[in-house]
């Protein structure tokens, strides 16, 4: 019998439209250390969406899905 | 509303009045409208020009730096001979100029709370141009909690985001702060004098929130409240985002923990502000 176990599933999606594949169950949190980003310094888009910061811990990425990074400006 | 217009003013808003979702009546609610723009720099030049050119009746300018050499790859309403006068001062001297049928306020001090808690109730709709996080995130709360939609720009190298904030009226409109719950680190994002700032991207996202504020005023098509506009230069790619209002947020949530501008008492670092 296979051991499929050691080898844990993985998701496929877009991060700055570049093919990506992560771990399955891999959070919005997650992807940011993976990434290697400070929270406090981006937003990220999820589909079209800008994911609450307060929720990054519990979004967890789907298939498919489309992630933006959306770097905090301020200048004027 | 004062339908009342001179033969002049009929004939400078005659583009205007000839639209059907403008018309006299719109044109009157533009003369009607009083404009708060905070920062007289890359944003606050375009937006100015075109709300003074649009007959907005009453536009305050707030800016406390003078005119720089720097400033001029960008801040069109200013002007070479110029240099060393405070900018809220030198801007409403082009838009005196420009339309001398409105009417410019000129605060030339530093936006601080004391300043956001005089200022921003004297007007309908503020404007945030500013070039740095302690001030805008006092704009952003300070319009929340006293009650005026903020029509926010920025920008960075080619990079230009805008949105709309009116939280005040409720859910489901956002604030600042369902975006960025908390200002970066100091350090951490460079400003356009640390990192620098493609001059006409300031126009195009300055335009484009005249634009907003003009529609804002009108009560016409889609705001930008709930939407976040993303623009990047080089690659010419516009993109708009939904923004939820977030039931955690500090400013708007369910237990919102910021409810007077205490955190912002202390006077914003110096830092360089090169706007």
């Amino acid at each position: 019998m296979p051991d499929t176990l050691s080898v844990p599933p993985t998701v496929m999606l877009t991060v700055n439209g570049e093919a990506r594949s992560v771990p399955e169950g891999t959070s919005v949190a997650g992807l940011l250390a993976q990434i290697g980003l400070a929270e406090r310094k981006v937003a990220v888009e999820r589909n079209l969406e800008i994911v609450p910061r307060s929720r990054y811990a519990e979004t967890l990425l789907a298939a498919g899905d489309a992630i933006e990074i959306v770097h905090f400006i301020g200048g004027g | 509303m004062d339908l009342d217009f001179t033969e002049a003013e009929l004939h400078r808003y005659s583009r205007h009045i000839l639209l059907q979702d403008v018309g006299a009546l719109g044109q009157a609610k533009l003369r009607a409208a009083r404009v708060l723009v905070v920062g007289a720099g890359g944003l606050g030049a375009p937006l100015t020009l075109y709300l003074a050119a649009a007959g907005v009746g009453t536009i305050g300018l707030v800016d406390h730096d003078q005119l720089e050499l720097s400033n001029l790859q960008r801040q069109v309403v200013h002007a070479t001979a110029r240099l060393g006068r405070n900018k809220a001062e030198s801007a409403a001297e082009t838009l005196r100029a420009l339309n001398p049928e409105i009417r410019i306020e000129i605060h030339p001090r530093r936006m601080d709370a004391a300043a956001a808690q005089e200022l921003i109730p004297r007007y309908d709709i503020i404007c945030d141009g500013t070039d740095n996080f302690p001030t805008r995130f006092l704009l952003g709360d300070a319009c929340h909690l006293l009650g005026r939609p903020l029509v926010s720009a920025a920008v960075l190298r080619f990079e230009g985001q805008l949105s709309t904030y009116k939280s005040h009226l409720g859910a489901p409109h956002p604030c600042h702060r369902c975006l960025h719950p908390e200002m970066p680190p100091e350090g951490l994002v460079p400003s356009c004098s640390e990192a620098g700032v493609l001059g006409a991207v300031t126009g195009v996202m300055g335009t484009l929130q005249a634009t907003e504020v003009l529609k804002e005023i009108l009560g016409i098509g889609e705001g930008m409240s709930g939407r976040l506009l993303l623009w990047d230069a080089l690659d010419m790619r516009f993109r708009l985002v939904r923004l939820k209002r977030d039931p955690g947020c500090a400013l708007c949530g369910e237990a919102a923990a910021i409810r007077d501008l205490s955190a912002h008492a202390a006077p914003p670092p110096l830092v360089c502000v090169a706007s």
